[in-house]
């Protein structure tokens, strides 16, 4: 039961999930916001397996996002709209270009890992933007929503949520089933002290890349759905201040586990889109909170409680 | 005899114009247990440091269980049974006691790119994770976060970890750095247990304790070999009191037993 | 492709070379000494254009409000030193690299409220707007010179700061190693203040001299940080001369590539595919040359940092 105990608030989060339509969020603009909540929760839950699991700060996952959802962008053109051909395409691309440009990152740590990932997803953003045929910066924007064994399933809004719902759930379980097998666990060690995990045998490379690759198909898939969440694709989507905002769900939510990321992802995009009401410059007040989340709330939106607690118990 | 598991052949090793090993060659044999000591700055952690491919010797050969190993990376020594407990204590601090030594059995056995099943859940890691942790005394402590633990107890989980690797030697620096007198005796007490079930190559400042254990004693001073033998006779070899001079830890009468 | 050409191109990179090395500079120092990830960094580059087109506009002189921005950009990044950065040298990058994102957030809007979202226009020094003739009818501007000129002078101030002086001694020996500096007893954390205001006032002041040749606009410098980036990783984090050298290969592989690329690829495509296959290309050809080298040299072309 205590493996229950543990996963109640990402259980919470995806029940409430599934229940929404009928709670007073069945229409479209809530539709919508939830969609975009559920797919950057998607890749947030796989930076959060990075960043948490392995101890890889990447600050190029939008990139990977960009991959998937640029994949929908070039076979939407060629007039190819199946999912069976779409997904599997999109998932591939993120996945190569997370192989590619890991093997050269995964070589270093720390400050160099982070700029690095900086560098290439800046790379990706700079060759969107030349992409003229594509729409270069102005964007894209697709024919039709993808379609699925011919069936035209996605564009249907409540058929839309569950997708995303279902592609959220299955990344998550992905990540907490990764992270708790022998491979996961060769990750944490690396992360908690690399000079133990190799004087045990383990050299840390192969499985920081595999680990890399994951989350960028992962996070591929997160890109597919968003293209289709948006039915438009602009390389704004993949810009590095994307990836800046996928770290901040996950610190938010709170490193200490996948639900964190969770977490993160909706109360940013729920404090995203009260701000944006309030306030023309809203990202300053953003900005000074994520400040203070950072100096005040070390274990995340996850970790509150216990934070109280202790406080209430200290003094 | 039996061939060693470790032989040093000619190890050398320099830092700029420093000599720190020089000419170093020694034999672990199979339930051995020998000791190298010497004075502080003798060169003893560059020399394990190399054993377990920490660093790269500049010259000689590192033969483990006849093989050449001189070239081989860490991780590729320690997948051939090479176990290493650090001087400093190294483990991983937000994992379980148990979970450290079930690390450290999965090294030992079969892949680590297995993705599908929760590894805490393998009983077969979790065996042998308890073995080792039963070996030191820490059996009770499993479900510990490692983090939590005293300092002695980091130590016995030090051992633990090399233990549940299935090692064919231990390379033991300085196992009992740091310890109370308490936790000195209880983990000499672990360490006579292992003798004769493992070869272990044993770097310690603790000269009652290496008196005590030893099967063979190796001195080095300044990064040269100067003696090597059983403990009686390092007792009575005149340079290595000469080396010793001023400095009363060598015991002069015969180690309780 | 005329000689010519290649000639204004090659000092246009030079030129870029020398902002990317002001911005790079204090960055890498930062890196080295306290081992502080600063994202923030771009803005100040940022600020520094902001402030010379506010005192600009005020004063109707360029070079008044390059003395005014100078002090004024070294005020702001130690008002943020003090508020934000001194508490993040104990924390985690992960924590460093997000409070100095929210950082840019604020500053980004920030300079959008207070001069609106529109590109500011700062005008060229009056002394400064003509230019030399590189051959018949094709002037080069005098105020890019002078931005080259300018920038190699204090290049060379770094350098003899760093190398020549007590000061440039402590921080060359804390990007080496800087727990050893602190257990000499020197106050490390005011080395740090003085090295994160003096970078902070560098790349004002690579701001200040962009901001007559480019559009002052929220965000500007966000594209030369991670350029920035690229330099000091290529360079060799804690590396002045790395820097230097990294920045003017970056300056110059950055601009060549885009004039050229479509040009040598036109030997092999055809025009348009030329151009939209050289443009991707040359975006890329910066970071491709960022892996090639850290391919072979992991901690960069001069590593600095012992062990």
């Amino acid at each position: 039961m205590r493996t229950l105990a543990k996963e109640a608030p990402a259980l919470l989060v995806l029940g409430a999930l599934a229940a929404a339509p009928w709670l007073g969020f069945g229409e479209s603009w809530a539709l919508t916001l939830l969609a975009r909540a559920m797919i950057l929760a998607m890749a947030a839950v796989s930076l959060s397996f990075l960043v948490g699991g392995a101890g890889l700060v990447s600050l190029g996952h939008a990139a990977m996002l960009g991959f998937g959802a640029y994949a929908v962008v070039i076979l939407d053109d060629a007039q190819i709209v199946e999912a069976w051909v779409v997904l599997p395409v999109a998932i591939t691309a993120a996945a190569g270009f997370a192989l590619v440009t890991g093997a050269v990152a995964i070589r270093t740590s720390g400050v160099h890992f982070i700029m690095i990932t900086l560098a290439f997803g800046q790379m990706a953003y700079f060759t969107a933007t030349s992409l003229s045929g594509y729409g270069g910066d102005d964007g894209y924007t697709l024919y039709a929503r993808t379609e699925l064994g011919g069936s035209r399933i996605l564009s249907d809004r409540l058929s839309f949520h569950f997708i995303c719902l279902g592609a959220l759930t299955l990344t998550w379980l992905v990540c907490r089933m990764l992270l708790a097998s022998r491979f996961g666990r060769v990750l944490r060690a690396v992360r908690g002290n690399p000079l133990r995990a190799q004087a045990l045998g383990f050299s840390p490379y192969p499985y920081r890349l595999l680990a890399y690759v994951i989350a960028g198909g992962l996070a591929g898939a997160a890109g597919f759905l968003f293209a289709n969440a948006t039915e438009f694709v602009a390389p704004a989507y993949i810009a590095w201040q994307r990836s800046g905002e996928l770290l901040f769900m996950v610190i938010l939510g709170g490193i200490g586990g996948l639900h964190g990321a969770l977490l993160g992802a909706f109360g940013f995009v729920l404090l995203e889109e009260v701000l944006s009401h309030q306030w023309e410059h809203w990202r300053i007040a953003f900005g000074v909170l994520l400040i203070l989340a950072v100096l005040y709330l070390p274990g995340g939106l996850a970790g509150l409680p216990a934070q109280l607690a202790r406080r209430r118990g200290g003094g | 005899m039996a061939e060693p598991v470790l032989a040093l052949r000619g190890l050398r090793k320099r830092f700029g114009g420093l000599a720190v090993t020089e000419d170093v060659s020694l034999d672990v044999a199979p339930g051995e247990i020998h000791a190298v000591i010497g004075p502080n700055g003798a060169g003893k952690t560059t020399l394990i440091n190399q054993i377990s491919g920490v660093l790269a010797p500049d010259a000689g050969r590192i033969l483990f269980l006849g093989r050449d190993i001189t070239r081989l990376k860490l991780h590729r020594r320690a997948r051939l049974g090479l176990a290493r407990s650090f001087q400093i204590t190294s483990i991983i601090p937000d994992f379980t006691a148990l979970e450290n030594a079930a690390l450290a059995a999965q090294a030992g056995e079969g892949t680590s790119f297995r993705f599908f099943r929760p590894a805490g859940k393998e009983a077969g890691l979790n065996r042998a994770a308890m073995v080792a942790l039963e070996q030191v005394g820490l059996a009770r402590r499993a479900n510990t976060p490692a983090g939590a633990m005293s300092h002695g107890e980091k130590r016995q989980l030090e051992l633990a970890i090399a233990l549940a690797t299935q090692p064919r030697l231990l390379l033991l620096d300085e196992p009992l750095a740091g310890a109370g007198p308490e936790e000195t005796e209880r983990l000499i007490g672990i360490l006579s247990l292992l003798r004769r079930r493992y070869a272990i190559l044993l770097v310690e400042h603790d000269m009652q304790a290496v008196f005590a254990l030893a099967d063979r004693i190796s001195v080095l001073v300044y990064g040269r070999l100067i003696a090597t033998g059983t403990p009686a006779v390092i007792r009575q070899n005149a340079e290595v009191r000469a080396a010793y001079l001023g400095e009363d830890d060598i015991p002069l009468a015969a180690a309780p037993c | 492709m005329s000689l010519t050409l290649l000639l204004v191109q090659g000092l246009n990179g030079l030129q870029l070379g020398i902002l990317l090395f002001l911005i790079a500079a204090g960055l890498t120092l930062v890196f080295g000494v306290m081992d502080f990830i600063n994202l923030a960094h771009g803005v100040q580059y940022m600020l520094g254009a902001y402030l010379a087109a506010y005192f600009a506009a005020q004063t109707g002189s360029f070079w008044w409000a390059l003395a005014l921005a100078l002090p004024a950009a070294l005020l702001v990044g130690l008002v943020l030193e003090v508020l934000v950065f001194r508490h993040l040298y104990d924390r985690d990058h992960l924590a460093q690299v997000l409070a100095t994102f929210g950082v840019i957030l604020i500053l980004n809007d920030g300079v959008k409220w207070l001069f609106g979202a529109a590109p500011l226009q700062v005008p060229m020094p009056a002394d400064l707007t003509g230019g030399i003739p590189i051959m018949d009818g094709l002037l080069y501007p005098h105020y890019r010179l002078a931005i080259i000129g300018g920038g190699l002078a204090t290049a060379g101030l770094l350098w003899w700061l760093v190398e020549r002086t007590r000061i440039g001694m402590l921080i060359r020996a804390g990007a080496t190693n800087a727990p050893m500096v602190a257990a000499l007893g020197i106050d490390i954390r005011r080395l740090f203040m003085v090295v994160f205001g003096f970078g902070a006032m560098l790349a004002g002041f690579a701001g200040v001299m962009a901001a007559p040749i480019l559009s002052v606009e929220p965000g500007m410098g966000d594209n030369l940080l991670i350029l920035a980036f690229v330099v000091i990783v290529i360079g060799g984090i804690g590396s002045v001369r790395g820097a230097f050298l990294a920045a003017l290969l970056v300056g110059l592989v950055e601009t060549l590539g885009r004039s050229l690329m479509p040009d040598l690829l036109r030997l092999l495509l055809d025009a348009s595919q030329a151009r939209q296959v050289g443009a991707a290309l040359a975006s890329m050809l910066v970071y491709i040359a960022m892996a090639a080298i850290l391919a072979f040299r992991p901690a960069g072309l001069f590593p600095v940092r012992a062990g």
